[in-house]
């Protein structure tokens, strides 16, 4: 089955008549939605709840992508990705955007002929281990056993930290998250890693998520982003700046609740922002209101973080380096001007 | 085709109403759009990975892997190239498929003569077995020994012990591991001697059985000269090979060799799913030998299990070869279900793990399709031979 569907990835890959590089935004407009590859269930990230809705923080940024082009955070079409498929995927045009807590790295920057459109969530690896092994610290798994998700920078990490430190391991690599947890709770492995932000998400899926801990070695920089392909710098524009417009929206103290009352502040910053004076917006090939659009649909940053991981949420994640520039973290957005 | 141009009568009224001529002239517009069509997608691809700058060609190979790989059968560390993987993925998938295929017909042939004992429960449990066996996905059965039957055995610190030789957790099965000293090599050279001397014995053995009647028990002599001619040497010197015993340390065994649980689950599952169908095939040959084959050898005064294996068998492998070749071939592409359990095997260390590493999909496909299909065509091309040994000589 999945060497069927990489198949069709590849054919579609060598098939597709340079509609790579022809206007994505054209094509999603003619469609009428963006078809956006998103993971195949991280609680807080990109699930589905028990309606079949897609929720988020993943979800909520092609959601506000929807509103920005289409004034409708509901024209979006969401598709589930292993970690192993998602390249192929996108390079063969199969989704127009991955927001799939991918981290940004070189290779995938340029051999994979990907661009990053930013940082969503500044994350760090880490590893989940059971309470009875009495473990207190990551460097005291010597020999361990790991579980983790093929087509990761986790699988590279885990084998750079452990021969950083000259510990022997054992890596035990599946093609699915629910794969891997699933032997991890049968007891195969002594640890699962992944990132910080997803380990949190998949011990709530345990039996006996008390049973279990995760230890506070942060092994790597796992910065979490959307990314588009190469050769159209116009879609890459638009997805860029509507991770921006979150935070900046954020930082202008721009809500879900006061959008209206803000469009007629006196400050120049929020009025150019919401597009009541410039054209921002059409620079971009969207309405000069696309940011009230997008803050309409989802809220800004700080709320689309809160609603889906942050403390209040069942992830009970706190704000820590995604806090705003200007509070302690390092959440910076370019100024819309 | 040649033959009816022969028949065909030579009027040369028009080129195009010649069969002759119109059979090259379609022949050569269908072979111009073949090749054109795969020269479009070779071309558009091409072009479009440029334009995308996605990196193409081969070079990926002799670059550093970075990631690590739970079971390698030539030494593989992180620092070794993609190459290197490719092939401690190759070895691993054919491992698993060569000793799945040596368990699965050794055990589909005692099920396929068991179905047709004349001994009621044992031709019943083998039928239960086949069809129970036989109807489940495999996927469920490889999920099945991994999770509920191998997933389920003790911590290392608890394993289950045999004799302190060898232990058996849920981290997999660990057994001594040899350590060879200087010496050792006249053991393999005396092993070699013993299987030279045990084909010699054989040969002897058929020729005086010609001349004389006689018969000479070659199966237990040559078992006593393959093991005992090694065994008598490692003696004589001294036993140079030394036996390492598992000692646990830490959170897991420190020496020793370990058999892992996702290579064990792999292998138990795919030989018994495919041993079920191998039964079949056996259980058809043997039925296909007339029965007058078989009352001609007792009316000789052959005894039953003489019988089976120089009157029924023979002529059953005739019937059996070519469906059992099919069954290896299922069986070696089935065991890229490996993906599943975490097993590295070609399709999941090279098909996923490195595709994913370097994203060169269509390179990665191409070459997994062309392993896949070098496997599967030496597969065959050996059990053709073998099937032309076999086959029924017209004299």
């Amino acid at each position: 089955m999945r060497f069927v569907s990489t198949l069709v990835l590849v054919a579609g890959l060598s098939v597709l008549v340079s509609s790579a590089s022809a206007a994505t935004l054209d094509q999603v407009k003619q469609k009428g939605f963006i078809q956006c590859g998103v993971s195949q269930g991280i609680t807080g990230f990109s699930n589905p709840d028990d309606k079949g809705n897609w929720t988020g923080l993943d979800v909520d940024f092609c959601r506000a992508l929807a509103a920005a082009i289409f004034n409708d955070p509901q024209k979006v079409k969401f598709t589930p990705l292993s970690t192993k498929d998602r390249f192929t995927a996108l390079q063969s045009g199969e989704v127009d955007l991955l927001s799939r807590n991918t981290t940004w790295t070189l290779d995938r920057d340029t051999k994979m002929g990907l661009n990053f459109a930013g940082i969503i969530y500044y994350d760090g690896q880490a590893l989940m281990v059971k309470k009875s092994m009495k473990v207190n610290s990551s460097l005291e798994l010597s020999g361990a056993s790991i579980c983790t998700q093929t087509g990761t920078t986790t699988e590279l990490n885990i084998a750079d930290y452990f021969r950083n430190n000259k510990m022997k391991y054992e890596v035990v690599a599946f093609a699915t998250a629910d794969e891997t947890l699933k032997t991890y709770e049968s007891g195969r492995c002594d640890v699962f890693t992944t990132d910080a932000s997803q380990l949190y998400a998949q011990k709530l899926k345990l039996a006996k998520p008390d049973e279990h801990m995760i230890l506070p070695e942060i092994i790597s920089k796992e910065p979490l982003g959307p990314l588009v392909r190469h050769g159209d710098d116009q879609w890459f524009d638009i997805v860029k700046w509507t991770l921006y417009a979150l935070i900046n929206a954020e930082e202008l103290g721009i809500t879900q609740s006061n959008v209206d009352e803000m469009m007629k502040s006196s400050s120049p910053e929020v009025r150019r922002v919401l597009g009541v004076e410039g054209a921002f917006g059409e620079s971009l090939g969207l309405a000069n209101d696309w940011v009230v659009h997008i803050i309409k649909a989802v809220g800004n940053y700080g709320e689309v973080f809160e609603r889906n991981v942050g403390v209040n949420s069942p992830l009970k994640i706190e704000r820590g380096l995604n806090r705003l520039w200007s509070k302690g973290g390092i959440q910076y957005a370019p100024p819309i001007r | 085709m040649v033959v009816i141009a022969e028949r065909a009568p030579r009027e040369r009224s028009s080129l195009l109403t010649d069969p002759r001529v119109r059979s090259i002239l379609i022949q050569a517009v269908l072979l111009v759009f073949v090749v054109g069509l795969g020269w479009y997608f070779v071309e558009n691809a091409r072009a479009n990975l440029a334009a995308q700058r996605i990196a193409t060609g081969f070079g990926f190979l002799n670059v550093t892997a970075g990631f690590g790989v739970s079971q390698a059968l030539i030494p593989y560390s992180e620092t070794s190239t993609y190459g290197r993987a490719f092939v401690v993925g190759l070895l691993n998938t054919l491992l698993v498929s060569g000793l799945g295929i040596v368990f699965a017909t050794v055990f589909g042939f005692l099920l396929g003569i068991a179905r047709l004992s004349k001994n009621w429960l044992i031709a019943k449990i083998a039928e239960v077995y086949v069809e129970v066996i036989r109807n489940l996905p495999l996927l469920f059965q490889i999920m099945f020994w991994y999770l509920a039957v191998l997933a389920t055995l003790p911590t290392p610190r608890g394993s289950f012990s045999f004799f302190g030789l060898a232990f058996v957790n849920n981290r997999g099965l660990v057994v001594p591991e040899p350590v060879i000293n200087e010496g050792s090599g006249t053991i393999g050279i005396a092993f070699l001697a013993g299987v030279v001397l045990a084909v010699i014995v054989r040969y002897w053995a058929r020729w005086r059985q010609l001349r004389t009647g006689q018969i000479f028990p070659t199966g237990r002599t040559a078992l006593t000269l393959i093991l005992g001619l090694p065994l008598l040497v490692y003696l004589i010197l001294g036993a140079p090979i030394r036996f390492e015993l598992p000692e646990l340390k830490g959170l897991n065994f420190a020496t020793g060799i370990r058999i892992l649980p996702e290579f064990l689950a792999l292998l138990l599952a795919l030989s018994t799913y495919t041993a079920g169908f191998i039964a079949e095939i056996v259980r058809a040959g043997i039925l296909a030998v007339n029965k007058g084959q078989t009352e001609a050898a007792y009316s000789l005064g052959l005894p039953p299990g003489l019988t089976l294996r120089l009157v029924v068998v023979p002529q059953a492998l005739r019937v059996i070869i070519p469906p059992l070749t099919s069954q290896y071939l299922n069986l070696t592409k089935n065991s890229s279900l490996a993906v599943a359990i975490g097993y590295p095997d070609f399709f999941a260390l090279f098909a996923g793990t490195t595709l994913n590493q370097t994203g060169q999909a269509i390179e990665i496909i191409a070459l997994t399709m062309a392993v896949y299909l070098a496997i599967s065509l030496f597969t065959s091309a050996l059990m053709n031979f073998y099937n032309r040994r076999v086959a029924l000589v017209e004299r």
